[in-house]
């Protein structure tokens, strides 16, 4: 809704004398230091629109493109229980992307150009889902780190200064409460299983255990947009702080489990009351954010050729809705 | 076949949760006509059973109010306090009113 | 009433008719459901991936019913995993049309339409069946199975009656799968005496049925009717399609790679 008119909004603003910025943007800060919600026709400065616009965007594709490695697994889920779920899942994310995309086309950017960046490169998403799935195990293990990361990074976003996305996180987050618990329970299930199982475990969390940390983004020392976003209230906690937590949390649950998390350094610190990890390999997390991961072309390859099998089907509907309206119309 | 003719039209989605309550706003989704709203809606804002109702419409047939007439709009209404009920002052011995 | 509580008494179908009957039905809501699975994350578009995951949910969700139910019949310990996963194909006993591949989405829908149509009547039928646990369950799909119809018919009317392109693909597609129809109303002695034990509906009554809604959906579609043919494939008798292997091979891959652990 609401999205006519406001790229023309945004343009309005950059003609306005500077004094009568600075004094719309004064009382918009102050909206949102007194924690009231912006919504879409309010006044927005043209950045905080377009930040809002990548990091929603970025968010939805990642949930469209995480699909993919996790889809890649429901032809052969082991048990028909497990399958279901599993469908339910990747259900539930293709949702996500919804929600997100809805949202997002609050603030004046419409679906298909959204649809448009990600085919053509130009939009990033997260770099997790450029990692592979080749055994069952990393179902698990998706549901147990990945899922766990994205719901640290997403239950602050529920008190999002901006109402489309706080709402559209406040469905997801009760939504992915299941994902988180199914993937535990997946890999609990392994782990108490046969050695070949208890082997896939250990096999894939040592594959996605450190991609997971680098969903947390850079650290807060590189990252460009963090004060800003922090101010506007569209980023609660930085990324380091938001890491460090899911460590944390983490480590216990892999003790839990019996399994090795494949960190030399980590260990506990009684000083800060917090566990030390190595240090996090970013100039893979570069690569993979530019297009150089394991699955990076697959992925995208697989969003495009659905895009294009799909063009004859949605033209068709759209074609017959016009002769329906063209019927109804003579009647 | 240009882009236009495969992009379906954006449509708004309310949902009554149960009986007794009003339709409520959820979001938005794409679809080529009403029929295909409604299916979408359900498949998409409803897989938990959120209700038993639902209403789509496209989003360009909404007329919104704009947030720089809310003063106009909203703000003469502040200052008639004699429409609530706390305005007026009844001994408390009064009952039933 | 159903006809379990109508004052006519039927023969009772036996043990081995059943189990075999009940797999009929189950096998072919899972083989479809697996096949739909197959278009989650690649769908025209993304509403309809999350339609069609419904879909597959609500089928796999029978299958999971009836081959429980299945097993209990046949009384030989074996659980709807077991007999989803450690059968070979020759003992799957599903429609072959539900095993045909996906195709375009035009075809996915194709074969959606001509299974939801006899699935429906199915159920209907069923929910008065002499037999109480497919008439549970069938109380349950009747409704899950008005949507997938309401769904796919739509599709289906939106590609026939929408561009030329949409209109040759759809009516390719009906036209490659329609001889799969045949097995859905051809009776064998299973079928048959299920019938006579009041379990099951007689075929060429539901025939009649599915024919109307059928001819009422492609009119709409403005899609014709293919000729009958008389050659027919009989999955519900394990004689199956080249399909069913592959699908078998991939959805049973890690129960048989790594025999006899829980999941």
């Amino acid at each position: 809704m609401y999205t006519q008119g406001l790229d023309a909004l945004g343009d309005e603003s950059l003609l306005l004398p500077e004094e009568e910025l600075a004094e719309l943007e004064a009382r918009f800060q102050a909206k949102i230091d007194a924690d009231e919600k912006i919504e879409p026709k309010d006044w927005m400065p043209a950045a905080y629109r377009l930040t809002l616009i990548r990091q929603i965007s970025q968010h939805a594709h990642s949930e469209i493109v995480g699909m993919l490695p996790e889809g890649n697994w429901i032809s052969r889920a082991p048990t028909l229980k497990r399958k279901c779920i599993l469908i339910a899942k990747v259900q539930d994310e293709g949702g996500h992307g919804a929600y997100l995309y809805s949202a997002a086309e609050t603030l004046g950017i419409s679906r298909e150009q959204m649809v448009e960046q990600l085919l053509s490169g130009q939009a990033k998403y997260s770099s997790i889902f450029n990692y592979p799935t080749p055994s069952w195990a990393d179902i698990g293990t998706i549901g147990w780190l990945v899922d766990g990361a994205a719901i640290m990074n997403q239950i602050p976003l529920c008190r999002c200064s901006y109402g489309p996305y706080a709402r559209a996180m406040v469905r997801i987050c009760k939504e992915e409460s299941f994902h988180q618990r199914q993937g535990f329970e997946l890999m609990m299930q392994l782990c108490k299983g046969s050695s070949d199982q208890k082997r896939m475990a250990q096999e894939a969390l040592n594959r996605w255990w450190w991609p997971s940390l680098m969903m947390f983004g850079p650290s807060d020392a590189n990252s460009r947009h963090t004060e800003q976003s922090m101010r506007w209230k569209i980023k609660r906690f930085t990324n380091d702080e938001l890491r460090q937590k899911f460590v944390d949390a983490t480590v216990p649950q892999a003790e839990f489990l019996g399994l090795t998390l494949p960190d030399d350094a980590l260990s506990w610190n009684e000083q800060t009351e917090h566990y030390d990890f190595g240090s996090i390999d970013w100039d893979e997390f570069q690569r993979v954010l530019a297009g150089q991961g394991p699955c990076n072309q697959e992925r995208i390859a697989a969003r495009i050729s659905a895009h294009e099998n799909g063009a004859w089907v949605r033209e068709a509907a759209m074609v017959h809705a016009a002769k329906q309206a063209q019927r109804a119309a003579r009647e | 076949m240009s882009d236009d003719q495969q992009n379906w039209p954006l449509f708004e989605v309310f949902i009554r949760g149960r009986a007794g309550l009003e339709h409520k706003h959820v979001g938005s989704l794409h679809a080529a006509d009403g029929q295909m709203a409604l299916e979408h809606a359900r498949d998409l804002y409803t897989r938990r059973m959120e209700g038993v109702s639902l209403w789509v419409v496209r989003s360009k047939d909404i007329t919104a109010s704009d947030p720089d007439d809310a003063d106009a709009l909203f703000e003469p209404a502040k200052d008639k306090i004699y429409r609530h009920p706390t305005f007026y002052e009844i001994p408390d011995e009064v009952k039933n009113l | 009433m159903s006809r379990a509580e109508a004052k006519r008494s039927y023969p009772d179908l036996g043990q081995s008719e059943r189990f075999r009957y009940v797999l009929r039905l189950a096998d072919t809501s899972l083989i479809l459901g697996q096949r739909l699975g197959e278009w989650v994350g690649h769908a025209p578009a993304l509403e309809e991936d999350l339609g069609v995951a419904n879909i597959s949910l609500d089928l796999i969700g029978q299958a999971r019913m009836l081959l429980s139910y299945a097993g209990e019949i046949e009384a030989a310990g074996r659980d709807e995993d077991r007999l989803a996963y450690l059968r070979d194909q020759n003992d799957f006993l599903n429609l072959a049309l539900v095993e045909q591949p996906n195709g375009d989405f035009g075809c996915t829908i194709v074969r959606q339409v001509l299974i939801d149509a006899w699935q429906l009547e199915l159920h209907t039928w069923l929910e008065a069946s002499t037999d109480q646990r497919l008439r549970e369950i069938a109380a349950k799909a009747v409704k899950e199975t008005r949507y997938h119809l309401r769904y796919s018919s739509g599709w289906l009317i939106r590609l026939g009656d929408g561009t030329d392109e949409s209109h040759a693909r759809v009516q390719a597609s009906l036209n490659d799968l329609w001889k799969f129809t045949n097995e859905l109303f051809s009776a064998d002695e299973i079928d048959v005496l299920a019938e006579n034990a009041g379990v099951a509906p007689r075929l060429s009554e539901l025939h009649s049925r599915w024919s109307v809604r059928i001819d009422e959906i492609l009119s709409q579609a403005t899609l014709t009717r293919p000729v009958d043919v008389s050659y027919g494939w009989f999955g519900k008798r394990g004689e199956h399609t080249e399909h069913l292997g592959h699908i078998l091979s991939e959805m049973q891959f890690l129960q048989r790679a790594y025999p006899d652990v829980t999941w």
